[in-house]
């Protein structure tokens, strides 16, 4: 009787083991400090990826639209998963979105924009990730919102979502 | 024989633009400030610790800094601007920390007080 008990209990504890383990292997937990903005404005310059001529990004902000920042790389698996957005993103008319590429070799770069298409109006490289220290980035995706002063005003850490492409878009239209 | 010469060469080839990425003035420098700071992405790891992209870019950026001629108090502010306080093991004295850094110091008082009354009260 006593060793069924236990048996049952052990049985239980790794149920439960299994399932909190197996729940969490899937979620990304890392912390994000309140403050998410820069308050100073961005200045940088680098290669563009298909002229390979130096631009300064300053030069790319258009004041009549919307200005998007998505830092990506061709060896980023959530970077394919958000590139349907992107696609949708860079087909509007009121955005104006730049990408950077990080750490990446230029021939994936490019590969990578032949087969699930380019969205982007400039590409500039980030050979070091030095640029993306600057803009304040952890890594790949990021996507970061510029207001005309060429501030960041809203960022968004890992792959875009359905409801951040929303929230994006409504930005857009208030926008014009 | 000569596979082994070219071999040493290529190694001592190797070896000396490995020395000339960090000055070694620098180096230690580099690992000093990097201990300081949390890498954002493995949270558990310093920067000096972590091989992660983020942190390897840092590590970056303080060389360039100090190559620069920034000072480590730049370093920390630059990089505390950009991601906030979280990112260095210090956290300062504000409002926000007070509890944190006030409450080992009222356990202490509180536990002296204890003492105190246990051995010259009672």
């Amino acid at each position: 009787m006593k060793k069924k008990f236990v048996l049952v209990l052990l049985l239980i504890f790794f149920s439960i083991t299994f399932i909190i383990l197996y729940s969490s292997l899937h979620k990304v937990e890392i912390y994000i400090p309140e403050k998410i903005t820069n308050k100073s404005t961005i200045k940088f310059s680098a290669k563009d990826l298909f002229s390979n001529k130096e631009i300064d990004f300053n030069s790319l902000v258009k004041n009549d639209k919307l200005t998007i920042i998505n830092i990506w790389a061709s060896w980023c698996q959530p970077c394919r998963d958000e590139h349907p957005f992107l696609m949708k993103l860079g087909d509007d008319k009121n955005i104006n979105l730049i990408g950077i590429s990080y750490k990446d070799n230029i021939k994936n770069s490019k590969k990578f924009l032949n087969d699930f298409g380019n969205p982007f109006s400039n590409i500039l490289i980030d050979k070091n990730g030095l640029i993306s220290i600057n803009i304040g980035a952890y890594g790949v995706p990021e996507t970061y919102i510029i207001n005309a002063d060429k501030k960041i005003f809203k960022k968004y850490i890992g792959p875009l979502k359905e409801k951040n492409y929303l929230e994006i878009m409504s930005l857009s239209n208030e926008n014009n | 024989m000569k596979i082994i010469k070219y071999f040493l060469l290529l190694l001592i080839i190797l070896n000396f633009s490995l020395t000339k990425a960090f000055s070694n003035e620098n180096r230690i420098l580099v690992d000093k400030i990097s201990k300081n700071l949390r890498c954002l992405i493995c949270q558990g790891q310093s920067v000096y610790d972590s091989q992660s992209e983020f942190a390897l870019s840092i590590k970056l950026l303080i060389n360039e800094k100090l190559e620069k001629g920034n000072t480590e108090k730049e370093i920390y502010d630059f990089l505390k601007n950009q991601y906030g306080d979280w990112i260095v093991y210090d956290p300062k004295f504000d409002k926000k920390t007070l509890l944190l850094w006030g409450i080992p110091l009222i356990l202490f008082i509180f536990g002296g007080i204890l003492i105190f009354r246990k051995v010259f009260i009672y």
